[in-house]
């Protein structure tokens, strides 16, 4: 166990430095030159571009600036971000909250609500249960997250008047913008800080302006959680233990629920790293269209002003955090189950 | 039965297939869809003959205008016909799955089996490359990629075969795996066939089946996508028929005047629309696939 948890620990780092330099790659096909721009500002300027590409060393063979580079994203310096007027790791904080509490929200539900689901239509296989169930995860696996934001919007925004885009009210942002000592942003989401700081008005406005990104999200990513956990589910119900369990005498609720939804529910970690995937790139999407100042909102919007900087920062952290999920669901995956020997 | 068996077992995979309501359906709105696409320039003459994926527009008012006799889906923002942009930008669509797709499963078989069926260092380069363009999801990535390569619809296609044959290598070569040391393999080894006649006689033809499904559900995805790398406006530049740029259009008129919140609804419905139902085709098609191909459901 050991062997192996250090053996997958040196592949991460592998992976890690292979990310690394293919983002670094992506960025390096940029022309000297044109990497250069980014430090002029005034036309005038124009003439020193050469000069710029020799002082930072722009036209240096690639390992001499990736190293350099490198260097740098160690001591946490990711470059400056144009779309935030700030370094980018500096905005990046400010960010990460924003999409932190949508995915806080949203993911008990998702997996309850696919583990629910998922373990009816398994029980219940081949009736309108099931049939109904199936329909749902084909036809939101049809759906564009960003369209069915879109009409989300429409619906509850526009017909009924219900639920404003944005992450707070215009008022009460400007509130706590404009009284830093009132208001202290202690974790910087803003659900938990107005409960810190006695401001229910302020968690609930936050809530009902997450009502719909999260409605959104739930119902395009719950299809997989939903489909994996089924056909586990009918999986486990054809096993022997269950047929020796239902000749004892034991009652169907027993079976379906201690039995075999436990061992079904091991299929659903396997495949809980490539939601962390999709949940990612669905953040981008709902934060678009609902107008989420969140890390996918950043990602578009600095993707549209070509600020390269951030787009390297963001892949580099989704990488190491999808890298480093799927390294801890692996370890977990063999804490649950003793049958599997990692080697 | 004197038919060569894998004749018989594709006979037996088409009933299978077209027995399935769901598959009738998708293949029904897949067959639609081609025929729009082939008859687009009969259904909605062009009126640029030079390039006719340039939707057509009469004035530049931003306020869309609804369905009439002129223009019988309405305009949208812009005063684009929607009636022509849904019809070329089918093709579009076509476009992009099937390069995408086309390259990434082209891609993915070739190094899938020389890693699934080689193994050893060959095996363990690839697996870790695989690993590392693994790592960033799609959209991200295909992000970085545009921005380096410059916008467009062409550079958001590309950069999407860059990273899709991920999931083609990692599905053969499992695939693969289990087949490599089955009896007739090694067989046809000892008999002295070539490794290159094994792999695409005997080990392909198995282990292919995975990979068809998944190239018709990724139909479907590569075209989300798309669309929405356009909808955020990294794609073609405005007029060019795509779905998810006319969506982009719609936006800010997703919610009407007070009085009447479903005003613009033709602006988002019909190109919505038409994105929801061309990737519900290839995805029912696919699940099918998957319900025809699974051996412990195949024959009971």
């Amino acid at each position: 166990m050991l062997a192996y948890i250090i053996r997958r620990f040196l592949l991460l780092i592998v992976v890690l430095f292979g990310v690394s330099v293919l983002l670094f790659g992506i960025l390096m096909t940029f022309s000297p030159e044109r990497r250069a721009a980014t430090y002029v500002t005034s036309p005038q300027q124009a003439k020193d571009i050469p000069k710029i590409i020799r002082q930072f060393g722009l036209d240096d063979p690639f390992y001499a600036q990736y190293f350099r580079w490198i260097k740098e994203v160690a001591k946490g310096n990711m470059g400056w971000s144009l779309v935030s007027a700030r370094p980018v790791s500096e905005a990046f904080w400010t960010y990460l909250p924003v999409t932190i509490e949508m995915n806080l929200f949203a993911a008990p539900i998702v997996i309850f609500f696919g583990i629910w689901l998922g373990t009816l239509a398994g029980i219940n296989r081949d009736t309108w249960i099931d049939h109904s169930t199936r329909i749902m995860a084909i036809v939101g696996w049809s759906l564009p997250t960003f369209l069915f934001a879109l009409v989300m919007l429409m619906v509850f925004y526009g017909y009924f008047n219900l639920f404003s885009p944005g992450i707070l009210s215009d008022q009460l942002a400007m509130f706590i913008y404009d009284n830093p000592d009132r208001f202290h942003r202690y974790t910087k989401l803003y659900t938990v800080d107005g409960i810190l700081n006695g401001r229910l008005d302020v968690t609930l406005d936050a809530m009902a302006h997450l009502v719909l990104p999260v409605m959104t999200y739930i119902i395009v990513v719950v299809a997989l959680n939903m489909r994996v956990m089924r056909s586990g589910m009918i999986e486990e119900l054809s096993k022997d233990y269950v047929i020796t369990a239902l000749a004892k005498g034991a009652d169907k609720r027993t079976i379906h629920i201690k039995h075999a939804r436990r061992n079904a529910l091991l299929p659903v970690i396997t495949v809980a790293g490539q939601m962390v995937a999709y949940s990612m790139e669905g953040s981008v999407a709902v934060e678009v269209v609902f107008n989420r100042q969140g890390i996918g909102w950043w990602l578009a919007e600095s993707a549209i002003q070509l600020d390269m900087p951030v787009l390297m920062c963001i892949c580099l952290f989704m990488g190491v955090v999808f890298v480093v999920t799927n390294l801890t669901l692996d370890i977990l995956y063999a804490y649950i189950d003793p049958r599997i020997r990692l080697t | 039965m004197g038919q060569h068996p894998r004749l018989r077992e594709l006979k037996f995979t088409l009933h299978r297939i077209f027995r399935n309501p769901a598959a009738i359906i998708g293949f029904t709105l897949l067959f639609f869809f081609t025929a729009v696409a082939i008859f687009a320039p009969q259904i909605a003459p062009p009126k640029y003959a030079h390039n006719p994926y340039i939707m057509p527009h009469k004035g530049y008012s931003p306020t869309p205008k609804p369905p009439s006799k002129a223009s019988i889906f309405g305009t949208t923002s812009g005063q684009y016909d929607i009636f022509y942009g849904a019809v070329w930008g089918t093709r579009t669509a076509f476009k992009i799955g099937l390069f995408v797709v086309g390259i990434a499963t082209i891609v993915g078989i070739a190094l899938g089996a020389i890693s699934g069926y080689y193994g050893g260092i060959i095996d363990e380069i690839l697996m870790r490359i695989t690993d590392i363009i693994w790592a960033i999801p799609t959209v991200v990535l295909a992000m970085a990629i545009v921005v380096a390569f410059g916008r467009g619809l062409d550079k958001i296609m590309i950069a999407l075969a860059l990273i899709e044959w991920r999931w083609y290598v990692r599905v053969l070569r499992s695939e693969i795996l289990t087949l490599r040391d089955q009896d007739f393999v090694h067989a046809a080894r000892l008999m002295g066939v070539s490794d290159l006649k094994i792999i695409l006689r005997h080990i392909l033809p198995n282990a292919i089946y995975p990979v068809l499904i998944l190239a018709s559900m990724d139909m479907g995805s590569m075209v989300i996508i798309a669309a929405f790398m356009s909808f955020v406006g990294l794609g073609a530049p405005p007029g060019y028929a795509d779905w998810g740029q006319m969506v982009a259009l719609a936006r800010n008129y997703i919610v009407g005047p007070p009085d009447d919140p479903f005003k613009f609804w033709y602006t988002i419905v019909v190109p919505g629309g038409c994105i929801v139902l061309f990737v519900l085709a290839w995805n029912l098609i696919g699940d099918a696939l998957r319900d025809a191909f699974d051996p412990r459901l195949r024959r009971r």
